[in-house]
């Protein structure tokens, strides 16, 4: 254990270095309030509404394709490495499998999901 | 003539995973017709029927499997090719069967005209037969999850209905955080004996050195804590009462029945395959768990004056009595269940399927007093209750006290008596929720309905099938269990990791 000494004499530190910074600012700087330091940005357009404004329920559905996508990806680019020793049998595996996904998304062309309006 | 069929070859995989593959083309092809068709009322009802179809064709090649006496040549790596998962499937195919029945009237009159329905029901069923059917930890997951994510959307289906959104999102939430602690366990399994397979587990934990391993004991503790929600074990029952409730009623009896069901089915084979020479990891746990299962949940299935909840707090109960057969962890203990997950899923269904007859819109509202003096209009149908609720009481005479017996003899198997004699405390105490539904029906004045129920019952067509089945296999197998039975000491045959472990690694 003794190795570790030093190590916890650095944490020690820097627990101490930050609160002695934090508290040296709080102690020694002065306060003025203005209206563009309340803004949440100093630069930039000046802010249009409140925050907590509705989505559209669309969004989360495109995300949600989006979603079934991206993880086709994950699973054929080892596929793709590992092409040629998996050979005939990886190339069909990988057919079946984009198969259903399509099913999936013939599903959801029919349904109207990709539909906007 | 018995089958060996090849696992190491692409096509011998194809040819075990026959009835999954049957299922899952013929859900696609479902999911395609429902897409096209969605405009037209009457799809749901077409489309039901075939569900029908394939699931019958499933159940024919399980059935099939089992009489040719189909077995691997070799170790089964991923997917199980004994008689535990042909009965299992075949008792997750008839949950599904009759839950189809159910509803091709049922989507109409509650005006759930979505044909997506059975190819989600579909999808759910392919998870319960790789559940019941994995002979790997990953396979077994993966079903695990298709079931789920399957069963979530039908909670909720019913998509203008506050109580089935909320009953979809609470079983979603809760649902998808009980699969993180299942998934963690097997991934600390996976690091106590660096492997996934249950039969090689069985292998490295007889080489010795394992058994106290934390490890070891970290990971079968959160697979138990998973399996305990999905299969509505106290204290990780909170989302049943709820979910029950909110679902359209014959999702309720099929969760209740099969999805219960499999989750055992792969509970089973894990402490049965990989773990039960090493008994000493989880049987503690597990006997605890069905001690307050059946205590809590009967307890508070007394309270309730909605037959609803009242059916969904029974079956946290139920769950209590097959995790007595779990806690045994013989094949003795397998077939026990075997028999009970039939016979439940028959008296569950049935009694569902009364209740959707009973009541309007989601049936939560339906009390116990409102069946009062049922006998005297409707004698058939106060009789079908009568002989769901005997049933699952466990009164001799019907097919639910064959089951109990079966359990208790393998508690008691494995010495198991203090277990044995709280699960008939369990059942005296249940006495105390079923018997006022007989006793409403039978020694009570008609009440005048109330205005928002149904003006008369409304048991007709492929419902009024299912329940008279249900009735007559009840009456047949309490009188009569001995071929069932047979078939359930074969179906637990094969489960004990087979004889490799006398020799060398695999």
């Amino acid at each position: 254990m003794r190795e570790y000494i030093p190590l916890l004499m650095l944490m020690g530190f820097i627990v101490f270095n930050a609160i002695v910074m934090v508290a040296l600012s709080q102690i020694l700087s002065t306060r003025r309030r203005t209206a563009v330091k309340g803004a949440p940005y100093e630069s930039g357009m000046p802010a249009l509404g409140g925050t907590r404004a509705r989505f559209s329920v669309k969004f989360y559905l495109v995300a949600m394709l989006f979603i079934v996508f991206d993880i086709e990806m994950v699973f054929m680019i080892p596929w793709a490495v590992e092409f040629r020793q998996l050979g005939l049998f990886g190339l069909v595996e990988m057919g079946i499998f984009i198969l259903i996904l399509g099913v999936g998304l013939v599903y959801l062309w029919k349904r109207g999901a990709l539909e906007w309006d | 003539m018995p089958v060996a069929i090849d696992l190491s070859a692409p096509g011998g995989v194809a040819l075990a995973l026959l009835p999954e593959i049957l299922l899952t083309v013929w859900a696609c092809v479902l999911l395609l017709l429902a897409a096209w068709q969605h405009r037209d009322p009457d799809a749901h009802r077409r489309i039901g029927g075939l569900a029908l179809v394939g699931l019958v064709a499933a159940l024919v090649v399980m059935v099939w499997f089992w009489k040719s006496g189909t077995r691997p040549a070799g170790l089964p790596l991923m997917i199980a090719l004994d008689t535990f998962r042909y009965a299992g499937a075949i008792v997750f195919l008839i949950g599904a069967i009759l839950t189809v029945l159910l509803s091709l009237r049922y989507l109409g009159r509650e005006r759930i005209a979505v044909p997506e329905y059975y190819a989600l029901l579909l999808f759910a069923v392919i998870g319960m037969l790789l559940m019941g059917g994995a002979a790997d930890l990953i396979v077994l997951f993966l079903g695990l999850e298709t079931m789920s994510l399957a069963v979530y959307v039908l909670a909720g289906i019913k998509r203008r209905s506050g109580t089935s959104a909320e009953a979809a999102l609470k079983y979603f939430l809760l649902g998808a955080f009980a699969s993180g602690f299942l998934l963690y366990g097997i991934a600390l399994i996976y690091g106590a004996t660096g492997t996934t397979n249950l039969t090689v587990i069985a292998f490295q934990l007889s080489d010795g050195g394992l058994q106290d391993s934390a490890l070891l004991s970290i990971g079968v503790a959160l697979l138990l804590v998973g399996f305990g929600f999905k299969v509505a074990a106290v204290p990780f029952h909170m989302w049943v009462p709820d979910v029950y409730d909110g679902a359209p009623t014959p999702i309720s009896g099929f969760m209740a029945a099969a999805v219960k069901a499999a989750g055992f089915a792969a509970l089973i084979r894990i402490m049965v395959t990989a773990l039960g020479e090493s008994t000493a990891v989880w049987q503690g746990a597990v006997w605890w768990l069905a001690v307050i299962t059946m205590l809590i949940g009967n307890l508070i299935a007394l309270a309730q004056r909605r037959l609803k909840r009242m059916l969904a707090y029974s079956s946290i109960g139920h769950a209590g009595y097959l995790l007595v057969a779990v806690t045994s962890g013989t094949p003795a203990g397998a077939s026990a269940f075997l028999f009970y997950a039939l016979v439940y899923t028959l008296m569950t269904i049935g009694a569902f399927g009364l209740l959707a007859a009973l009541g309007r819109d989601g049936e939560s509202e339906v009390l116990i007093d409102d069946l009062s003096g049922l006998a005297a209009g409707r004698p058939w149908i106060s009789f079908a209750m009568a002989v769901f609720m005997l049933s699952l009481l466990g009164f001799p005479g019907t097919a639910g006290f064959i089951g109990k017996w079966y359990i208790l003899s393998a508690a008691i198997g494995t010495g198991q008596w203090l277990l044995a004699v709280i699960l008939v405390l369990g059942s005296v105490v249940s006495a105390g929720y079923y018997l006022p539904v007989i006793m409403n029906m039978y020694m009570r004045e008609p009440v005048e309905r109330r205005p928002d129920l149904s003006a008369s019952v409304d048991l007709v067509g492929a419902a009024r099938g299912v329940v008279a089945t249900a009735v007559v296999l009840l009456i047949l197998l309490g009188v009569w269990p001995n071929r069932v039975l047979d078939l359930a000491v074969d179906g637990s045959r094969d489960l004990r990791a087979p004889a490799l472990v006398t020799g060398t690694s695999p």
